[in-house]
């Protein structure tokens, strides 16, 4: 077995574009679920719209880059409010479902025959990162410590990636410690004693959801640019699952907590992957147990054990206290 | 419950609650002393009109499927007088407590605070406009620490905008001088020194003192109290007595939902009584105690003893199921 | 304080399992026709084939009706074109290939002649394996088209029946979800692996045709209960007697269902399955309506295994028990009502329940590791629309979605029914938040 190889893969992981784009949608899904006690389960939606509403203003249209990007953010803000503004008002769980079939429906919208002609239908769409790429101030070549390197053009959208999330932490870490960020973990605890001390509830949710949406919408431009392809099943449930496990990892309600998650989910995916198939073409493992094709689904099987066994055991994620418990634990 | 078995718990709340205590002892403080006079000539029926009420509730009814829980024609509460509402359980209160304070909504009825009409207005602005509640489960913020609490009550603020908040700059004096008022309501309130605990580490009754204290961080005209003294341990409750008193003291009207008689009589300077959902007596705390139709209302429903948390709930819990199947028919 | 049981104790989950299991048994017996015999396979049209023989052919007709001039699309795996064909005036297209290897052959749905299209829960496109030397037939099922404009009316009939029994099959898969979540909050992400595990278990032990259909769905029924049963003992009572939260326990069952659903792939393999003998049967027509006798069965089979709910909820002492525990779980309890052993039969008529869906839903499309899953959000809106928690609610909530998915393809495409269903149940929720038969919430 290489191990040589199985540790590079792992450290790419660690600071791949997959752990951007699921560090910075699990940002936004801690906004909504880790401080204010939102259950947004349509969060894959928010990438969605600002993948698409990127791909399609450049490729359809032949719009500019930066365009592309105020649409998508735009429509991740506008999605927002349409999710929230009828559900806010009521019990938690209408929110989860409403969002969960809201991103079902973009996502069917979206790889949709029909509508094919401009969304490319379940292939999705490609050619419109050109812009992006063509502001890349990384020359041709080789980017990183070692083996663990990038070329240029992954280095360009490593770097975009990794500011965003630096940016979005701030942002956060700014938020969190004023009195807005006051009124939200408030209304986690408890929105009724909220609303008797005079703050209009219903408009600080609708202003989280709106805020975790757009840092999710970040990862929907990340994801599309470091692909340059925009894919319509990546938006599914389990994209927004996945960001679950990863803020519940790094612990709800901390700043660097989605990061964190992220870091360690991507790290230890790959690090699964890696060994099994490693293992297998060393010949440790046969077909009959494990087909090659079959590697994939472990890793989900494993992310499924490992979100129960952090929220039966750990659900203050890793490096959590116990005390500052960010879940519901009535 | 007999009138005369708790004769010496008039002298309560010595020990407590500062000025408030020490002009307690005199027992007729100026606010008591102006509420009174106010209330004197008051006639002692249901509806009775006062002579500067802050707040008027006319025809307010909720029902639920069938049942008629609330169905209140008129009431006028007193400006600057500490009332009292009581009435067997499931006589509707906590319910007309929530209808008045914009928590539900009625199907029926206006009511008005200081003149304006709070009918239709959400509950947070109802708390804006200066009547606050607490409520009879204690909601302290368990993960957020007590001068949390407390700053979160705090109106105006500017860092509580979304733009703002990102310049620590255009908040930080204000949230400087918020933090001080709440520093010295915690001292009053004896709590100065669990300032940085967690509200859920602390025990029934200091969370009951928190949510007063930010309550009044509020800094309201009227004070809500829905059951102040529902599961908190009796050594504290001579303390919450004091500072509902102290209220009055600082010029607020409170109007208290309780089933703890004794406390009724204590302090309250008007007692208004509730019966399956509408008004059947008004009056001063010692001639309720003696209205027969209060008793029957107490005898023939259920004991009037203070509750366990408990027993609170399966009885809420049992109100609500009857309602619920009320629905369903 | 529980206080003694006055729900007789006796073996009351096995009583429920063995009802509905003799129930189902009967039904069977009485009205699943034989077997149908497979259709015909087309005759291929002799083509010219490629260099080194590998072929797709195939012949397109609409009930006899051969369709020319529509166009299909061969690419490798890869997604590299390797050849593009139009159907002659007999129906018949060929695309020569390259080599042996895996192809994906893609139907032009829009060269397809007005009316006719690819037959529902089909697709268009067919990733097949092609032997070397192989000249393989393409099946494309192809039936009335949903853009059909001029028969609109003629079809509304055949799709409320179809959506009657999806409604109904909805309806079982969803009244457990709600009962569950009524007596313990629980928002089960992990009841769609419930419908799949129901109709893998069936699948395996029909094992085409080693033990009859009937006895093989009637096991599955009874090993889905009891699997159920053994979920809420292993895991769920653990978590609510240390008193998980239920936002917790919500997420808790996303990792189950992600487990599930992968295991389930992992032991069944990508593909869909087709219960062989009811694989496929020509529709029989009732009037208006054309409807497979499996489908007529299926309903039968549904609706009465729901009256038999519907009947133990309201006069037998479980159900009424159940219904209190639903309605307020701290009263049931002190009025003496075990509200664990009530959850335990929830838990296993549930499970039950939605295992009988799975195997419907498998004999009317095919068995899958993700069967149970892509229908779960229509169970949920199911079970939203009907009012959060009330069993009858449910089953009113399921036949609207059922129906509404359906007939919705005469106006929308088919492939956005899920969508239409799932953006009427938001627009529901935004005039009737507590949903159809919910009661209204208290606030405060």
């Amino acid at each position: 077995m290489d191990w040589g190889l199985i540790i590079t893969n792992a450290l790419r992981a660690m600071v791949g574009i997959d752990t951007v784009v699921f560090a910075l949608a699990a940002i936004g899904l801690n906004v909504h679920f880790g401080y204010t006690g939102l259950l947004n389960f349509g969060q894959s939606a928010f990438l969605a719209v600002a993948g698409y509403g990127l791909a399609i203003t450049v490729a359809e249209f032949g719009l500019p880059t930066l365009l592309g990007v105020v649409i998508g953010l735009l429509s991740a803000v506008v999605l927002a409010l349409l999710l929230g503004a009828p559900t806010l008002r009521l019990r938690a769980d209408y929110l989860a479902i409403v969002t969960i079939a809201a991103a079902e429906i973009v996502r069917l919208l979206y790889r949709s025959v029909s509508l094919s002609e401009y969304t490319g239908g379940s292939d999705g769409l490609g050619r419109f990162s050109e812009g992006f790429y063509s502001i890349n101030p990384f020359s041709d070549g080789r980017y990183g410590i070692g083996r663990v390197s990038f070329d240029e053009r992954v280095t360009w959208a490593l770097t975009v990636g990794w500011s965003l999330v630096l940016l979005s932490c701030v942002l956060v870490f700014l938020l969190m410690r004023s009195p807005w960020g006051r009124v939200l973990k408030a209304i986690r605890e408890d929105e009724d004693a909220v609303r008797s001390l005079g703050k209009n509830v219903y408009s600080y949710k609708l202003q989280s959801l709106v805020l975790g949406g757009v840092l999710g919408c970040l990862a929907g431009f990340v994801y599309a640019w470091g692909r340059a392809a925009v894919q319509p099943d990546f938006f599914g449930t389990e994209t927004t699952f996945f960001a679950y496990t990863i803020v519940i990892l790094g612990g709800a309600a901390r700043v660097l907590g989605p990061v964190i998650g992220a870091m360690i989910f991507w790290t230890l995916l790959s690090l699964t992957d890696n060994v099994l198939t490693q293992a297998k073409s060393a010949g440790y493992i046969s077909d009959a147990i494990l087909t090659n094709f079959e590697i994939g689904q472990v890793r989900f099987m494993l992310v499924g054990i490992g979100l129960m066994l952090l929220m039966i055991f750990r659900p203050q994620g890793l490096f959590g206290d116990r005390r500052e418990l960010a879940l519901d634990a009535r | 419950m007999p009138a005369d078995q708790h004769a010496t718990s008039a002298e309560v709340g010595e020990t407590t609650a500062g000025g408030a205590a020490t002009a307690d002892r005199a027992s007729l403080t100026p606010a008591k002393d102006r509420a009174l006079k106010a209330l004197a000539g008051v006639e002692p029926v249901p509806g009775a009109p006062k002579p500067d009420p802050i707040l008027v509730a006319d025809g307010v009814t909720r029902r639920f499927g069938g049942l008629t829980a609330v169905e209140v024609a008129h009431i006028e509460v007193q400006r600057g007088s500490i009332t009292a509402l009581i009435g067997p359980n499931g006589a509707g209160k906590s319910t007309f407590f929530n209808l008045l304070t914009g928590f539900d909504r009625p199907d029926d009825g206006t009511w008005s605070f200081n003149g304006q009409s709070l009918a239709g207005v959400p509950s947070h602005k109802v708390a804006r406009r200066g009547m606050v509640r607490t409520f009879q489960l204690t909601k302290a913020l368990s993960r957020m620490t007590v001068m949390q609490n407390m700053l979160l009550g705090a109106t105006g603020q500017k860092g509580e905008g979304f733009l703002s908040a990102i310049f620590p700059p255009l908040w930080r004096s204000q949230e400087k001088a918020n933090t001080e008022r709440a520093e010295e309501l915690l001292a009053r309130f004896k709590l100065d020194k669990k300032r940085d605990d967690f509200a859920g580490t602390m025990s029934g009754g200091q969370r009951k003192l928190l949510e007063m204290a930010r309550a009044l961080m509020v800094g309201p005209e009227m004070v809500m109290l829905d059951e102040p003294m529902a599961g908190v341990n009796p050594a504290l409750t001579q303390s919450l007595l004091g500072h509902v008193k102290a209220l009055r003291e600082d010029g607020m009207t409170v109007l208290f939902v309780e089933h703890d008689m004794d406390m009724v009589r204590d302090i309250s300077d008007w007692v208004i009584v509730m019966a399956q959902g509408k008004v059947i007596a008004e009056g001063p705390p010692h001639d309720i105690m003696a209205n027969e139709a209060v008793i029957d209302a107490y005898l023939g429903g259920h004991h009037d003893a203070p509750l366990t948390e408990a027993e609170e709930q399966a009885q809420i819990a049992a109100g609500e199921a009857e309602l619920r199947r009320e629905d369903h028919t | 304080m529980r206080h003694a049981v006055r729900v007789p104790r006796g073996s009351l989950a096995a009583g429920t399992a063995s009802v509905l299991a003799a129930v189902i048994a009967t039904l069977f017996l009485l009205l699943l026709p034989a077997p149908a015999s497979a259709t015909p396979t087309p005759t291929p049209s002799a083509g010219a084939a490629g260099g080194t023989g590998e072929t797709l052919q195939g012949r397109l007709v609409n009930e006899g009706e051969p369709l020319e001039g529509v166009t299909v699309t061969v690419t490798t795996a890869d997604g590299d074109e390797v050849g593009e064909a139009e159907s002659d005036e007999e129906g018949a297209f060929v695309v020569p290939l390259p080599e042996a290897g895996d192809y994906t052959i893609t139907l032009d749905e829009d060269t397809l002649p007005e009316g006719v299209a690819i037959r529902e829960g089909r697709s268009a496109e067919v990733t097949l394996p092609v032997a070397v030397g192989q000249q393989r037939n393409v099946l494309f099922p192809l039936g009335e088209g949903t853009r059909n404009v001029q028969g609109r009316l003629d079809r509304l009939p055949t799709l409320a029946v179809e959506g009657l029994q999806f409604g109904l099959i909805v309806a079982l898969a969803a009244v457990g979800l709600s009962l569950i979540y009524g007596t313990t909050g629980l928002t089960n992400f992990a009841h769609g692996e419930l419908i799949t595990l129901g109709a893998l278990l069936a699948y395996w032990i029909y094992g085409n045709g080693r033990l009859p259909f009937l006895l093989a769905g009637l096991l599955a029924v009874v090993a889905a209960g009891v699997l159920g049963g053994a979920q809420d003992r292993l895991l769920w009572r653990p978590l609510r007697k240390r008193g998980t939260g239920l936002i917790a326990m919500l997420v808790v069952t996303i990792g189950l269902a992600l487990f599930l659903r992968y295991f389930f792939l992992y032991l069944f393999g990508g593909s869909s399955q087709p219960f062989r003998a009811y694989e496929s049967q020509s529709p029989i027509g009732l009037g208006p309506v054309d409807i497979t006798p499996r489908a007529l069965t299926s309903m039968l089979i549904a609706v009465v295994v729901l009256l038999a709910v519907a009947y133990a909820l309201l006069r037998t002492r479980i159900g009424k028990a159940t219904r209190a525990v639903a309605d307020n779980p701290a009263l049931a309890s002190s009025s003496g009502i075990d509200v664990e052993r009530v959850i335990q039969v929830v838990w296993i008529s549930g499970a039950a329940l939605a295992g009988l869906a799975g195997i419907l839903l498998g004999l009317a499309q095919q068995v899958s590791f993700q069967l149970g899953f892509q229908i779960l959000l229509l169970v949920f809106a199911a079970v939203t629309l009907g009012g959060l928690g009330t069993a009858f609610g449910a089953l009113v909530g399921s036949l609207v979605v059922g129906i509404f998915t359906q007939v919705s393809t005469l106006f929308i495409p088919s492939e956005l029914k899920n969508a239409g269903a799932l953006a009427i149940l938001i627009l529901i929720l935004l005039v009737r938040p507590q949903g159809i038969l919910g009661r209204a919430e208290r606030v405060g």
